[in-house]
């Protein structure tokens, strides 16, 4: 039983560490689907974190915080847009530019207007998104098995991680099922197809870009004052990277995307728990051989070595109509 | 009208990426407006910093060391067609080399610790990068994600090694134990009063000589001319009887062991251990160098410099001016890159007009 309820607290904390790669993760699918590869998802996050927790400290309002968050993602990719899509510049060094430009913006904007060395106020629990316990939750906790599964593991969540859950089934839905779908598949294999057949690519990539920046934005929120009450300096600690890397491995697409996230949560979930703890013949795990796993096992896919990952073909190539 | 002129060599060389800087630094300085203080103050206060007096000026130069072979490191790569964002972990990994070599034969002569120290870390530097190299050349994987992973795997690995390995008993922070004053690599202040106990070092002249031959080795050597073919057109050159995936794989390596040097600066000079995450952001300014220097080795080291004096004037501009924080300098790096590596043609369609015009009314 002491087993049972352990395991059960290791996957409620995968939940919470794989929610941003989540948004992440689906907010890169559908711009590299459109074909804009995203390095700059470790800056949107980032970035919008930064906005989500200070308007959420000046405003006293999460909400207004969420659409901070998500507009400075849309700023973001509103730069990446500019440079990738109407001047034909490097997509991969545009991501670059974004990561830094979010990585000195926060601390030195943070530092200026809060005088906190970079970091945002403390924000109270009016301030932020709280938990939601589901119906009933407290009253089924006692039931064996079931009951910790519903009142822990899926009560208890706030709704930004909800939203995450919710968006892989509607990503899935609009991607392979509606004609928008089809038509941003297409434009990342073949843009010149959906030119000839009358539609702009221009248009169709940067629509992709704004629900990235939707997805990512609600990521960084999250990051920022659901999960934690406030920013900190550089708090999105590489997860941008995680989710390429998710997205990579679940072959840009959704539902292995929501597994593989998951999976690069509970890794990040059990480096906590195993800290310190000793293995009969292995002895200590260290943390870093644990940190380091989601990078080493997107390598070796990446080699070819677990199956193939192929990315969408016109993925990082700027289009040019013919003149 | 779709005829577009090319533009004069000395504005596609020297004007258009300059314009694309002060560009850079225009927005920067709306920014630091932006926020109440006075951009010019700060520029003033970072130039006096940097260039005004020796000790400063040795800072600047130390630097500049630094983001001078992290740059040539991305260029290299450039070159080849291939965008190296890996000098970070390949700096940082190439540490455990030079390290390593130093600790062995600890209480050797500099004269003879250096090339050795060279040798080791370049060793290590040039595996770190070779890895996505191989992976690129036999199995495709994009060396952008390949270079990126590499550097989180780097900080694990190194982290590792050095908390749980080389970290001597009853040190308290995370460091490994130190080289000996006689091995070390000495100061040019040693040499030049000028520069006083400033940390520039003779690797800054190992970092001029780089420049020299990767200028050799790109536009004056057999090697050099297969990689640009590379870069250019990789199926000409498949044509041409050049194996792809060999010249990946060495310009890899050399990227990496150029990357390396940078370790050699700190861990075998300035610092003389090898110490928790040392190489703290500065492969990553070599992505900027190399983008703003147009790969070119004058370019880079111009750029170097400038980042080196900003990298300088910036601590200095913390004392000075408490409202702009040295994160301001990040700033400045994201914009450079963004203006002259993502958006480097935004300019190019103005200036041809502007040039097309201003030749045919010389011609009438």
């Amino acid at each position: 039983m002491n087993y049972f309820n352990d395991l059960i607290l290791i996957l409620d904390s995968t939940v919470r560490l794989a929610v941003p790669l989540i948004l992440a993760c689906l907010a890169g699918l559908y711009s590299e689907r459109a074909g804009i590869v995203d390095i700059g998802l470790e800056g949107k996050l980032l970035g919008s974190a930064f906005g989500a927790a200070a308007v959420a400290a000046v405003t006293g309002s999460p909400w207004l915080g969420l659409f901070a968050g998500i507009g400075v993602a849309l700023a973001m990719s509103g730069i990446h847009g500019l440079a990738s899509i109407n001047l034909k510049g490097n997509q991969t060094i545009s991501g670059v530019a974004l990561n830094f430009l979010a990585a000195g913006l926060t601390t030195f904007l943070g530092q200026s207007w809060f005088h906190r060395g970079g970091m945002t106020p403390q924000l109270n629990n009016d301030q932020r998104f709280n938990p939601i316990v589901l119906p009933f939750a407290p009253e089924l906790a006692g039931v064996p098995i079931l009951g910790p599964i519903y009142s822990e593991l899926i009560s208890g969540h706030n709704i930004l991680a909800y939203a995450a859950f919710v968006a892989v089934p509607i990503t899935a839905f609009v991607l392979f099922q509606t004609r928008f779908g089809l038509r941003l598949r297409a434009v990342g294999e073949n843009p010149k197809a959906l030119d000839t057949a009358g539609i702009s690519v221009t248009l169709l990539r940067y629509q992709a870009l704004i629900i990235t920046a939707v997805l990512v934005g609600i990521g960084g929120t999250y990051l920022s004052i659901a999960q934690s009450a406030g920013f900190n300096n550089n708090m999105s600690a590489g997860r941008g990277y995680i989710a390429l890397a998710a997205l990579i491995f679940a072959k840009w697409k959704p539902w292995p995307a929501l597994l593989v996230c998951l999976l690069f949560g509970f890794l990040d979930a059990l480096q906590f728990r195993l800290q310190g703890i000793r293995f009969p013949v292995i002895g200590e795990v260290p943390v870093q051989a644990i940190q380091v796993l989601p990078y080493v096992l997107t390598i070796i896919l990446l080699a070819g070595f677990i199956g193939r990952a192929v990315a969408p073909k016109a993925s990082g190539i700027p289009y040019t109509k013919e003149r | 009208m779709s005829v577009r002129t090319p533009l004069p060599r000395w504005v596609d060389v020297a004007l258009l990426p300059a314009l694309n800087v002060i560009l850079a630094f225009l927005i920067g300085g709306l920014i630091v407006l932006a926020v109440g203080q006075n951009p010019l103050q700060a520029v003033g206060i970072m130039i006096g910093g940097a260039f005004g007096y020796g000790l400063g000026f040795g800072y600047t130069l130390y630097y500049t060391t630094d983001f001078i072979f992290a740059g040539l490191a991305v260029s290299l790569a450039y070159h080849a067609g291939m965008f190296n964002i890996g000098p970070e972990g390949q700096a940082y990994v190439g540490g455990l080399g030079v390290i390593l070599v130093a600790l062995a034969l600890n209480g050797l002569h500099w004269s003879l610790m250096f090339p050795l120290m060279i040798v080791a870390g370049a060793l290590f530097g040039a595996f770190w990068a070779f890895i996505p190299g191989v992976l690129q050349a036999k199995r495709g994987s994009h060396i952008v994600i390949t270079t990126i992973l590499f550097n989180f795997i780097a900080v694990s690995l190194m982290s590792y090694i050095i908390t749980r390995i080389l970290k001597p008993e009853g040190v308290q922070s995370d460091e490994s134990a130190p080289i000996d004053a006689i091995s070390r690599i000495p100061r040019l202040g040693e040499f030049i009063g000028l520069f006083g106990r400033s940390p520039v070092n003779l690797t800054f002249i190992l970092a001029i000589l780089a420049l020299g031959f990767v200028y050799w080795l790109v536009w004056h050597s057999k090697f050099g001319y297969a990689m640009r073919a590379l870069g250019h057109n990789p199926t000409a050159t498949r044509y041409a009887g050049i194996s792809s995936s060999r010249m990946i794989m060495i310009t890899m390596a050399l990227a990496g062991a150029l990357a390396a040097m940078v370790a050699v600066n700190n861990v075998g000079s300035v610092q003389g251990r090898l110490i928790l995450n040392f190489v703290n952001g500065a492969g990553f300014v070599g992505v900027a160098v190399a983008f703003m220097g147009k790969a070119h080795p004058i370019g880079v080291a111009l750029s170097a410099l400038l980042f080196g004096a900003l990298y300088q004037g910036g601590q200095e501009l913390a004392f000075s001016m408490p409202g702009i924080t040295k994160e301001m300098i990040v700033t400045i790096q994201a914009l450079v890159i963004l203006f002259t590596g993502a958006m480097g043609d935004m300019l190019r369609i103005p200036l041809e007009r502007l040039f097309a015009r201003g030749a045919t009314e010389s011609g009438t």
